[in-house]
Formats: structure tokens, sequence, C-alpha cells
């Protein structure tokens, strides 16, 4: 069980090797050994959705995924989706309607909002409400969240 | 008040004061680069992970860690007599809560544990996994001792002690009495009572508890990362308790994941890992798992409280009356103590209503539980769903309309200055016009017309209404008075820059709220600066004035007043320096957009980045004995009023399936007076995050503790909170009725929103389950009470 193993793994976009224990959890994998922290750690138990980040495509909460499970796969974190710009109107929609506080859940909020806008053109509130549901937010009440998801949804669809 | 060219400060062009202006530190916790206390890493840093007792009352017979120190990666294992050779313990006490009374309690428990949770041993190894393992190595032998766990028999002579020096296991009482209570009542045609229960609940910040202490041997100082409210509060009392001077230690609090109360305390297992960096001579870093943060964070709100209400034919209310009682766990909580939430239900009930009659009785007792204390809206939520319970009660014994006997009873509009029934003074408020509000709002006689329709169809929607008051701007008549050095001031330094920039610094702190947004847009409207010239400091007692922080609604009314005075002091010295290199005189010269103005016609004089660079760098060429000076500071504490009360209306829309006893929100609604509101966005969304809370605690929050004092619950999966999909949209609506006290005249906002949202919650489903005779007055309202009051388990 403490031995180590050897992974290799892309993480958003770059090439990482490492060794880990098999043990280790995504969440802290990225959060330990790459200081990507970003992905927060709210339950650990696959609950509250701070640690969601994605991988080959896929949202996962990272804190149920063990790192040597990501062997070969492509991670992508909050860093990352900023960095690309591929959330950046999402992220300026969040902005404008003061769609966070403390900011604790904001990544894994933003990275599950992301995945509903990808595979939904224009989602409704109740989708919207239903898609973030697994995301905890302690602070906003949720309608800032879905007013922000909703009007990047309409803005992404305007021609 | 009013400044010299007529405006306010607060009217001049260009003014931030009254927008929606976004947050200037958002960007950084939406890319995931914001930075909380679990994302730091020093050098050498040993994490700790403590071992917590299995039971709710023992005696600790003996601690064995000759296997578990020889696990890899240990650094030390401590107990808590160790650890109590650097730290003294505490009781959690206050002088001007008369009889209050506690324990020592110690870093670490010592000889006893007594809820099931406490500390009883601090692993620390180079990592949290690696400490966790050497936990498991620990082998602790304890006699289980009779658990105290039921509050209603906590003061029985057959129940034990939990602290036998003490005597009982009364930790606190309080008794009332206001007007002739038995003549009204006597003179009431109509008396109802009911005794309300509220379901133990906690904060669950998303972030846990995290605390990163690090003492430098060779400076003798020692510097805490924590996220808490209150600074200077943690630094006072970590060196009181470490033996240190308060300047061997400093605070710094950066990014904090959700607060609500649960950070504004001291814990023994926070006080812990201070010691054990002095003691180890190292950072320490300890961060609460879930299962800990269940187990040790405060929890709030577990009550029994008996109401009465007297009540005439014409909708006059006579009198209140209410027999509270409360049971807090093992200790008093420091240093705020645990009777506050109790003190707050007497002071608060009837608060709304013109009625003077009033008798109350708050008792406080220990139990083998985890300990309570004061989460955001401090007892508020009991106050205002006892009183507002009691209301529509009243109101449905006499057969009129829960809107009819508020508009009979609230205080009026042009009542004002008066007093609670507790004696507790109300400057301005706007219960009439909010109520009038509300209902505009959310269309009251169409939702009755609706809810008539439906029932014909077997749909039960009811509608709630609480009207409610807040404690906000608390002056030291909280906690100063009562001998704890917990600051009620708050100061705020603002300086210029040599590019013309603005640095603020002050003590309130930052957990989402907007501190430094509203803060920066203070500052700026005053000066007549851009907001982006300006840079807020906070959470530092390195780097910012001596103040009390963010908590009790106090940011925006207290330190955006002492920003506002600091702000004006800057600009005056500005002028001064302007007007020498202008020839001119200051009366005749404004700033406006970054730059000093003629105030006659706005004409740009000097750029305010050209004034500070010759005040920096050519000081040679200024007149002799022109000294400019260019920072300023103030600080503002509340002397008249003790509290800025501010008050509100909620309304709730909801359905009920009478068959699975499951309650649909449809919609809530909520106007609020917080006097100038400075940022209506921010407000909107205190309130809205704040209503949720309520709501959980309404529909969702149980701490489940069986009979031995097991929190069955301790888990996300099994302690249900609120999710976007079972949450409504939230109107919200405003009235202004501005404090004289200050000249922002803002009060504060941060508590309305769970004030009121669980009575007005349960008023709707007994409103919607009227037809059925059925009445609750137990929150949370799960389907399980829902079912049982149907008759139908």
């Amino acid at each position: 069980m403490n031995g180590q193993v050897a992974i290799s793994l892309e993480v958003n976009g770059e090439r990482v090797e490492a060794q880990v224990a098999p043990r280790l959890n995504l969440a802290d994998f990225l959060r330990e050994h790459l200081a990507l922290t970003g992905t927060h750690v709210g339950c650990e138990h696959g609950v509250c959705g701070a640690c969601t980040v994605r991988v080959n495509g896929d949202i996962v909460r990272s804190c149920l995924m063990l790192a040597v499970q990501a062997q070969d796969a492509s991670v992508e974190t909050i860093e990352g989706l900023s960095d690309s710009g591929e959330i950046a109107d999402l992220q300026a929609a969040f902005r404008e309607r003061n769609a966070l506080q403390c900011g604790f859940c904001t990544p894994g909020m933003l990275m599950a909002a992301q995945d509903l806008l990808k595979h939904e053109a224009l989602p409704n509130r109740d989708r919207i409400r239903e898609h973030l549901s697994g995301n905890y937010c302690r602070c906003t009440g949720y309608q800032a969240i879905v007013d922000a998801v909703e009007s990047t949804a309409k803005a992404r669809r305007a021609p | 008040m009013s400044e010299a060219d007529g405006l306010s400060v607060l009217d001049r062009p260009n003014s931030y004061i009254g927008k929606s202006v976004p947050r200037p530190n958002l960007e950084r916790l939406m890319q995931g680069r914001g930075l909380y206390v679990s994302d730091m890493v020093l050098p050498r840093m040993g994490h700790v992970v403590f071992l917590r007792s299995p039971h709710a009352h023992a005696k600790i017979l003996s601690i064995d860690s000759t296997a578990a120190k020889r696990a890899p990666g240990v650094i030390a294992i401590v107990t808590g007599k160790e650890l109590a050779e650097v730290i003294t313990p505490w009781v959690g006490v206050l002088s001007h809560l008369k009889g209050l009374k506690s324990a020592p309690q110690h870093a670490i428990a010592i000889d006893r544990v007594c809820w099931q949770g406490e500390a009883v041993a601090a692993i620390v190894a180079t990592s949290r996994a690696l400490a966790e393992d050497a936990a498991e190595l620990v082998d602790v032998q304890y006699e289980p001792l009779e658990a105290v766990t039921e509050m209603r028999t906590a003061l029985d002579p057959a129940t034990p002690v939990i602290h036998p020096s003490l005597g009982d296991n009364l930790a606190f009482e309080r008794n009332f009495e206001a007007g002739s209570v038995d003549q009204a009542f006597a003179e009431a045609d109509a008396v109802v009572e009911a005794e309300f229960v509220f379901g133990r609940h906690t904060g669950v910040t998303l972030e846990p508890r995290a605390v990163l202490a690090d003492w430098n041997a060779g400076e003798q100082r020692l510097t805490i990362y924590q996220g808490t409210q209150a600074p200077h509060m943690v630094q006072n009392l970590a060196a009181l308790h470490l033996g240190l001077e308060e300047a061997q230690v400093r605070i710094v609090c950066k990014d904090v994941g959700g607060s609500f109360g649960i950070k504004v305390h001291i814990y023994a297992d926070e006080m812990a890992t201070y010691a054990l960096s002095k003691l180890l001579r190292r950072p320490i870093e300890f961060v609460a798992d879930r299962v800990e943060s269940f187990n040790t964070d405060i929890h709030a709100r577990d009550h029994r409280c008996k109401g009465k209400i007297g009540v005439k034919n014409d909708g006059t209310i006579t009198a209140f009356e209410i027999d509270d009682l409360t049971g807090i766990g093992p200790y008093s909580m420091y240093p705020r103590t645990s009777a506050i939430e109790a003190n707050q239900v007497v002071n608060l009930i009837g608060g709304p209503y013109t009625s003077k009659n009033y008798r109350a009785r708050a008792r406080v007792v220990f139990q083998n539980k985890n300990v309570m204390c004061q989460y955001r809206a401090v007892g508020h939520p009991i106050a205002c769903s006892v009183t507002e319970g009691l209301v529509d009660l009243a109101a449905m014994k006499i057969g009129i309309d829960p809107v009819e006997i508020r508009r009979r009873n609230l205080i009026s509009d042009d009542a004002y200055p008066c007093a609670a029934p507790s004696g507790l003074r109300f400057e301005l408020l706007s219960h009439h016009a909010s109520l009038n509000k509300v209902l505009e709002m959310m269309d009251y006689d169409g939702l009755r017309a609706e809810q008539a329709a439906l029932r014909a169809n077997n749909i039960h929607r009811g509608l709630g209404i609480a009207s409610f008051i807040e404690v906000t701007n608390p002056s030291a008549a909280f906690y100063g008075v009562g001998g704890a050095k917990i600051s009620s001031q708050d100061g705020v330094a603002v300086r210029m820059d040599a590019t013309g920039s603005i640095i603020c610094q002050t003590s309130i702190t930052e957990q989402g709220q907007g501190s430094e947004a509203l803060t920066a847009q203070i500052v700026a409207s005053v000066l007549g600066v851009s907001m982006e010239r300006v840079r807020v400091i906070l959470g530092d007692t390195d780097n910012t004035p001596y103040g009390g922080g963010t908590w009790a609604s106090r940011g925006a009314g207290i330190g955006g007043e002492a920003a506002l005075q600091a702000a004006k002091i800057l600009r005056n010295n500005i002028l001064q320096v302007a007007s020498v290199i202008l020839q001119s005189q200051p009366s005749e010269l404004d700033i406006g957009n970054n730059a000093v103005i003629n105030a006659s016609d706005g004409a740009p004089r000097i750029e305010l980045k050209d004034l500070a660079r010759i005040v920096y760098f050519r000081p040679d060429t200024l007149p002799p004995g022109i000294q400019p000076e260019l920072m300023a500071t103030r600080h503002f504490v509340p002397r008249e009023y003790p509290f800025a009360f501010t008050n509100g209306v909620q309304a709730c829309w909801l359905e009920v399936d009478t068959d699975t006893g499951f309650i649909k929100l449809l919609k809530h609604w909520v106007v609020e007076d917080c006097g100038t509101i400075i940022n209506p966005q921010l407000v909107d969304e205190q309130i809205r995050g704040g209503v949720v809370q309520g709501l959980g605690a309404a529909l969702f929050e149980k701490c489940i503790y069986d009979e031995r004092g097991q929190l069955t619950n301790a888990n996300m999966a099994d302690y249900l909170v609120p999710m976007s999909g079972e949450m409504p949209d939230i109107d919200v609506g405003h009235v202004v009725s501005r404090t004289a006290e200050t000249e922002l005249g803002a009060k504060g906002a941060g508590e309305a929103g769970t004030a009121g949202a669980a009575a007005a919650v349960a008023n709707a489903v007994n409103d919607a389950l009227c037809p059925f005779g059925a009445i609750i007055t137990e929150i949370p309202l799960t389907p399980q009470v829902v079912l049982t009051a149907l008759g139908k388990i």
C-alpha cells in the first residue's frame, strides 16, 4: 500500500509524470503534487462538488477518483479552463451577477455549469438548477448562479 | 454633516454609492487562484490530526502512543497534559450575562472527555494521511460515563452534573418582565399557547475550519494564518493563553471559504494548533475534515420554546410570554459565550409589535453534545419563528387574516424612536411600508384566489408571512461591556501613493460579503477617484488598524463609516496641498475623475498623480512650512444606540403534498430596510443567501444525536443542506430608513434573510394544512413531521 506507483497523464495540456501512493486521490494529487489548488476539497466523500474536474471531457469528483486511475487520461482543472479562455464568458457573467461570495464552490460550479452548456444549447432554469444540484453553495442561495448560467447560455446561442 | 458645497459626500458626481459595481476580488476566486488556508504550504510544515473521543462522556484512563510514535512520518504525538505546559485553559463567560458559568476548557482534553469529537491527542506528521495512519495506532482506554443528552431533564436532580464544581447543569438563566402581563392575558379575548421546537443545526461552511500556525523561534513571533472573521480577537486570545505579548502574534486572514459565524470563535483544536507550533518550533497546519466539522464546528438553535399570546377580538395583541430552554453542549464557547443566543431570544420576542406586556424566561443548560454558539442571525430565527408563529395562531383563533393582524399590531412607521418590549431601542423602522411593499410584490390577493381554487383540486398551497427585526452595527454593549477583548470599533487608514493610487487598510474582514468592494466604493466616492484606483487591504493584524472584523452585520455600518471619515480627511488634506500648488483656496477646489478640479465649473486643475509626484518627489518646490499629509486614519464606533436595528418582512408560497409530506417551495419574497444601500446587488445577494440558509433550517437541517450523545448524521450525505434543485427564486425589495448615527446611514444586512425565512415557511405550511386542522410548530419540517401532524403515520 505504501509503495509508489508511476503515473503518466496530461493535466491542462501538459504532460505530467509522477510517483504516487496508490491510495492518493486525484484531488490531493492535483493540489499537493501539482499545486493546482483551484480544485477545492469540501467534503471528501463525493457530495459537495467543490473538487469537480474534467477527465477525458467528462466532469468527475476528483475526491472519488484515485490518481492512479488517471493514468493516460487528460485532466482539466479550473486553472486550465481559465487560461484557455474556454469559460471567459461564463466567468464574466458570474462577475456581473455576483454569482459567488466566498468563492470556494466556484471552480466546481463553473466546471458543472460549463458541462451543461456544452451539452445543452438553451437549458431552462429548472434544467440549470437540476444540473447544478450536486454542487453545494452555502453563500449565494443559487439564484445568482442560475442567472449567470442562463444569461451565458442565451449569449452563446445568440447569432 | 453636509459638505460646504451643500452636497453630501455620498451624493457627489460619479458616486459609487447605491450602484451595483462588481466586486474587485472575484477574478482570482473564479480562476481557482484564491488563497485559502488549506492551499498554503510552508517549509518544514507539519500536519496535525486530532484523535477524537468516540464517547460523549468518559474518563480517559490511559493513552498509549508507543506504536504510533514509530509510524512513518510521525513528528510528535502530544496529549492534553503535555500541551497544557504551553497553553492555559479558558472559561467562556461574560460579566454582563449575570450568573453565566462554565468550566475550564483545555486545548486537548485532560482526564475526561465531554462530547463525542473532543480531541484527546494530537498526532503531528509530515502529511495529513500519515498522521491519520498513526492516529489509528494510538491506544486510548476510556471509562464511559453517563451522557447528559436530553435538555429537558438536564436540570433534574437525578441527572448527573457534567461539571460537579459548578453545582448543577444550569449555565445561565434570564428572567424578564415588563408591563402588566397577567392583567393583559386576563383582558384578552383569546389566549393561544404552543411549544416551538427547533432542530440543532450547524453552518456547514464549504471550506472546513483550517489553521496554519508558524512559531518562529528566532523572532519569538507566532504568525497564524486562519480564516477568521475577527483577527484582532484571535491575536489577543492566542497571546493571552500562550503567554505572549500581542505584538508577538500576527494573524493573517486570506480568502475564507464561508464563515456565517462558524469562524468567529476560538476552537480548542485551533488553540492546540497554535500551541503545537510553539512546542514543536515549526509551522503546523490543521485542516478539519468533514466529519470533524460536523462534530466540532459550533452548532446552534437547539431550542424548545413555550410561547403564549393574548389577543382581543379586534385583533389587538395584549401580551407575549415565553419559556425558552436550550442545550449548549458541555462548555460555554470562548470568548463570546453560549448564552448570547438565548439572551437574544429574550431581547427580540415581540419586537415588531406595539404590545409592551411581556414575560420571558430563558434557561441554558449543559449537555454532552458538541458546543453550541453564535451562528448567522443569532437567536433571530428562534424569536421570529415563535413571535410570528404565535401571531398567526392568534389570527387563526379569532378568525382574521394574517396580514390584518399584523397591520393592527406592527409598530407604526411614525412612532419612532421607541423601544421593544424587552427595552431595546429602535431609532427608525418601517414595518408597515415593508409589509405594503411585499404584498404588492407578491400579489397577495391573487395568490389567495389561486390557493382557494387549487384547494378544490386537492392541491394544498400555503402562504406565510413573517415580520422581523435584526440587530446590526453592535456597539460595545454586545461583548466589550462583559469583559471580552472583542473590539466594537473599526479603523480605516487611507493614503494616496506617489502615482495617485489609493491604498486603504481596514480592520473589517472579507468572507465573500463584499467588504472589500463596499470599502472601495465609499473611499472612491468620497475622494472623487475611480474605484480601480483604490486598493483595499484587510485581514492582517500587522497591516490594518485595530478593529472588530466582520460579524453581527457590522462591516458596512461601522467599518464603512470609518472608511468614509478617513477618506474625508484625506480629501481635505489633498485639497490643502492643491490650494498651495494652484495658489487657490481649498473651498474653491474639489476632486473628480482622479484630478483636482474647480468646485465652480468642474474644470480640471491638476491630476492627482501630478500632485502626488510633487508631494513625494519635489517637496522642495512647495512653500516653506508646508508638510503634506497624504494619509489619514479614522476609527468609528456607534455610541448613541447600542444596536442599529433593521426590519423587514418575508413571505413564502409553497405546496404541501399531503400524501408524501414533501414541501415544494414555489416562491419567496423579502422586503428589508438596511438604511443606506451601498451596493444593491451585494445587499440582495446577502439577503438571498441568508434566506436559503434559513430555508435549510426550515426544511432539512438537523444534527441528529442518539440518546448516548452520538451524532448519527455527521456527513454531507446524511445531513441535508439546501441544493439548487430545491430552492426557489427569491424576490428582494427595499425600504430605506437611514440611521442618523452615521454620515453613511448604513445598517447591516447580513442576517435579515436567515432571521425570518423559517418563520415564513412554517406559517405557510400551517396555512396550507389549515383545512386538515393540523398545526406544526417544529422545524425542520421533514416529510415525517408533516405526515405525523396529518395523522398519516
